[in-house]
């Protein structure tokens, strides 16, 4: 047998070159961003979640931070239009008067609040929701899944059958009851309970991927250098999980508004005076038929806030799956064939 | 449609079946068109078997795919194929699905995956002939039976009936090879048939695939990177590079007179089993029970087994499996000792046991003065300084979310407590040792090609100076040429460093090269130990005799007479 010597660094032509023209030089996040990127939905929902949030927390302020809208959700003022209706206009190619925004653009209620800050409150409620139930039973469910898959055995049986009585709790209704013992007024406390239920999908999902992580032989590798359990699931198992982790988050934080919508709706959850979008539903029902702004405007933004996180993890599920190529359509494919050709004659 | 493709056994041998032209495949990665093959031309004519080697990403399975448009949603074929003069490029729709299956079949590479596991294979047979054939169920019935007949599977009325997962590697592949040949195809592609397979059942494969050519007048495309296996198979070779042809002859040309220099080094790469020990040494030792001498100095042995059993744990109904039983045997410091076997037969249990990852059930297991049947956790940390393991799918042992100097330093870092400028003076130093750019580091596995992830895993290995290194299957899954690259490097840091190895490997052309002594398990029990000269030349057990048999040679003379021996093996024991 002879050999040639190598020169460093350019002794191999790497067979699997064509692939690698996608990857080169980035690293895993960057090659998950990217795919993240090209998926339109994903980035569409995004920015509609990012302009929500900022409109809900520059417009009305945060705690002792003031908001450029002139109004505060529970200011009552004189109503602008007759029956409070909303002063915002469409402009005139729509078939409205003319753009406008006035002083009340998503009308007042029958005692003079103005709607626009009310529903912004309520968007803030549901962030704070959305995040803290998320932290919560992310950190949670994570912990326990990953001891479950990384250890099996008995702390694998008493961890999921502790996960399988969580579940067998009717959300909706140990929630409420939750709820009200937290004192209602608060929002953190409430969020914080709800998340303590939340957690066991997270959890079975990141037992299953640890469960088919550690017979990987990376984890063996790190095992035969001397790596601690502890140091073996933070450092090389939880950052390979992470796809999982992430796209499960998005569902969990989507669920979790619209629990606290329902609850809100139900009269368990948030309570007056704070504000929150389902407990606005909730008062304004009975007028839906004379003030039907009093109904839409929280509905809106439930949705675009629910839409838009489902969207983000449908992209983050794609851009996570390593399988999932992106297929180039004819035209871009017919284009670049068309470049060849040209290019081919010089 | 059959008009145009006679089958009839009257037609005659020789006859053109297939005419490439000038086919290029490309893919369209990035907004670009990127090329895997171009130029490719060829034919093969009834009866022939013509082997496309080359390594991975040479384009010689896309470029055999795309005959039967299984290309990839994001590539192109253009050219021309002509199967009996009716063009390939360009079907579509019901037009290209009366071609596969029917004029053209393809046997995949690995059977587990390419038959269903949720249909028994009659039925898988059956399908395959009813959707061509105008057949009712009885009619497909008797006419897969023959087929299973005809591909020797044991009791093969029993087997219509069995499931993918009931039957062993070879019988699914001889099922596998029943389905393509159910509709006579005009041109069978066989894409790296025996690669999944062990090497003697690769042999019995080969000689069906031999016994069958002559039966069934069709033309053959072996698509394999196995040089022993195309000098067994092949009447004509065409060799790939980068996605062209670089030669193309019959197969005594190119391996006797090979023109283009790829070609040489391709066939210099290939370990020649035989050619590195000498047979004259191979004294016939008194034969009797392998009962290995016990370690004459236990000081000096860096790794000890006497009367070893392992056993996988039972797991719910299963029970405990026992996968290493009774085994004893040594290796000295600075020596290696090959362990070959199939799959199956434990050997990597024993590499697993001796780096601590698996519990000893019975019989003493000595690594490096340690006894692990009664070490503890403790006891261990030490140890791990002074043992190290090369993982068989580089792919797979290094962590993707890691740069791969970060995985490298790992042990220096955990061990050593090496930190900041230190730690990545020493991760450059093992880069240099294995032959990598620095600059490399902050890489990751991805972005590497095999053989590099494989230096990459040697380096880890080697971070903390071990005595003892188990390497398991390094080599297994990288093409050729690379393979030659890393087992010089292997040879040298052994060399160098002079730790005590445990080889273990399935193709006994490695470990010939490499070990001093060569071990040989079967279903968990050692059935041979001894110097290489003697387990190549002048094996003992029938099952040693049998693995050396099967082994293919890179040379088509010599494969010939080998073939005739092994078939004789063969014939003897039956098929498993």
């Amino acid at each position: 047998m002879t050999f040639d010597t190598p020169r460093p660094g350019h002794e191999d032509v790497a067979e699997n070159a064509i692939e690698l023209k996608d990857v080169q030089g980035l690293s895993q996040g960057q090659i998950v961003w990217r795919r993240f990127r090209r998926h339109r939905g994903a980035i569409g929902g995004l920015l509609a979640l990012l302009a929500v949030v900022g409109l809900a927390f520059t417009s009305i302020g945060f705690g002792p931070i003031p908001g450029w809208w002139q109004h505060t959700p529970s200011s009552r003022l004189d109503l602008i239009n007759p029956m409070g209706r909303p002063t915002m206009a469409l402009p005139t190619w729509l078939g409205g008067s003319g753009f406008a925004i006035g002083d009340a653009p998503f009308g007042q209620d029958e005692i003079g609040r103005d709607i626009f800050a009310r529903t912004m409150r309520g968007v803030q409620t549901s962030v704070q929701v959305m995040v803290i139930i998320g932290l919560v039973s992310a950190v949670l469910g994570v912990l326990i899944g990953a001891c479950a898959g990384f250890y099996r055995g008995w702390i694998d049986q008493g961890l999921m059958r502790l996960t399988d009585l969580i579940i067998t709790f009717p959300l909706v209704v140990v929630g409420a009851v939750l709820g009200k013992i937290a004192g209602g007024g608060n929002v953190a406390l409430l969020a914080l309970f709800l998340g303590l239920l939340i957690w066991p999908g997270m959890a079975r999902l990141v037992r299953g991927d640890f469960l088919s992580l550690r017979e990987r032989e990376f984890v063996d590798a790190a095992r035969v250098a001397g790596a601690s359990d502890w140091r073996i699931i933070r450092k090389h198992m939880i950052p390979n999980a992470m796809g999982v982790i992430i796209v499960n988050l998005t569902l969990v934080m989507s669920a979790a508004i619209l629990l606290e919508a329902a609850l809100s709706y139900l009269g368990f959850g948030v309570q007056t005076p704070n504000v929150s979008l389902g407990l606005m539903i909730s008062q304004y029902q009975s007028a839906f038929s004379t003030r039907p702004w009093l109904f839409w405007w929280p509905g809106f933004f439930i949705i675009v806030l629910v839409l838009s996180i489902n969207f983000i993890g449908d992209g983050l599920r794609d851009a996570f799956d390593p399988r999932q190529k992106k297929v180039p359509t004819a035209r871009q494919m017919a284009r670049a064939a068309r470049k060849i050709e040209k290019g081919a004659p010089q | 449609m059959s008009a145009d493709t006679p089958q009839s056994p009257t037609s005659k041998a020789g006859e053109l079946v297939l005419e490439v032209q000038d086919l290029d495949v490309s893919f369209f990665v990035d907004g670009e068109w990127h090329t895997a093959a171009t130029e490719i031309s060829y034919d093969v004519r009834r009866g022939e078997v013509l082997a496309i080697v080359g390594e991975s990403g040479s384009g010689k399975t896309q470029s055999s795919m795309s005959l039967l448009g299984l290309l990839p949603s994001n590539g192109r074929a253009a050219g021309s194929a002509k199967l009996l003069g009716k063009e390939l490029i360009g079907l579509r729709g019901p037009d290209l699905r009366r071609v596969r299956g029917k004029d053209i079949a393809v046997i995949f590479q690995e059977p587990m995956t390419a038959l269903n596991p949720v249909y028994t294979i009659g039925f898988q047979i059956s399908e395959a002939l009813r959707s061509h054939l105008p057949m009712d169920p009885s009619q497909a019935r008797a006419r897969a039976l023959e087929l299973l007949r005809m591909v020797e599977i044991p009791e093969p009325e029993r087997r219509y009936d069995a499931f993918p997962h009931q039957l062993s590697g070879g019988q699914r592949q001889r099922a596998m090879i029943a389905q393509s040949l159910a509709c006579d195809p005009t041109l069978l592609i066989a894409d790296e048939p025996t690669t999944a397979l062990d090497v003697t059942v690769q042999a019995e494969i080969l000689k069906l695939i031999r016994d069958l050519k002559d039966r069934i007048d069709s033309g053959i495309v072996l698509i394999t990177h196995d040089m022993g296996v195309v000098a067994d198979m092949a009447d004509r070779i065409i060799v790939m590079k980068q996605g062209r042809i670089v030669e193309s002859g019959d197969a005594h040309q190119i391996f006797h007179d090979p023109q283009h220099p790829y070609t040489r080094t391709l066939l210099d790469a290939v370990p020649h089993f035989g050619s590195y020990s000498d047979p004259k040494s191979a004294t016939a030792v008194p034969v009797g029970p392998p009962v290995q001498e016990p370690s004459v100095e236990p000081d000096n042995a860096v790794l000890d087994l006497r009367h070893l059993v392992l056993e996988y744990p039972k797991q719910g109904s299963q029970p405990a499996f026992r996968a290493i039983d009774d085994v004893s045997f040594h290796v000295d410091r600075g020596e290696v000792v090959g362990l070959v076997g199939e799959s199956g037969s434990g050997k990597t249990t024993i590499g697993r046991a001796a780096v601590g990852l698996l519990k000893v059930k019975s019989g003493s297991l000595r690594v490096a003065g340690v006894d692990m049947a009664t070490a503890r956790r403790r006891d261990l940390k030490p140890l791990r300084r002074k043992v190290g393991i090369v993982f068989q799918d580089p792919g797979s042992s290094l962590n993707p979310r890691l740069p791969i100097g970060e995985s490298i330093g790992e042990p220096l870092y955990l061990h050593e407590k090496m930190r900041g400028a230190e730690l990545s003076r020493r991760v450059e130093a093992l880069l240099d040792s294995v032959e990598l750019a620095r600059d490399m580091r902050n890489r990751y596995p991805h972005e590497l090609s095999g053989g590099q992830r494989q230096r990459v895993g040697i380096a880890r290995s080697l971070a903390l100076e071990p005595d003892f290194l188990v390497a398991d299957e390094p080599t297994s899954a990288l093409d050729v040429s690379v393979q030659a690259k890393v087992l010089k490097l292997f040879l040298d840091l052994q060399r160098e460093h002079g730790f005590g190895c445990l080889f273990i490997s399935h193709d006994l052309a490695v470990v010939e090269m490499l070990a001093q002594r060569i071990a040989v398990l079967n279903h968990g029990k050692l059935v041979e130990i001894g110097p290489r000269e003697q387990v190549v030349h002048n094996p003992q057990d029938p099952y040693t005799r049998r693995l050396v048999a099967a082994v293919p040679v890179p040379d088509p003379d010599e494969q010939a007479a080998r073939r005739i021996r092994r078939d004789e093996l063969i014939a003897a024991s039956g098929v498993s």
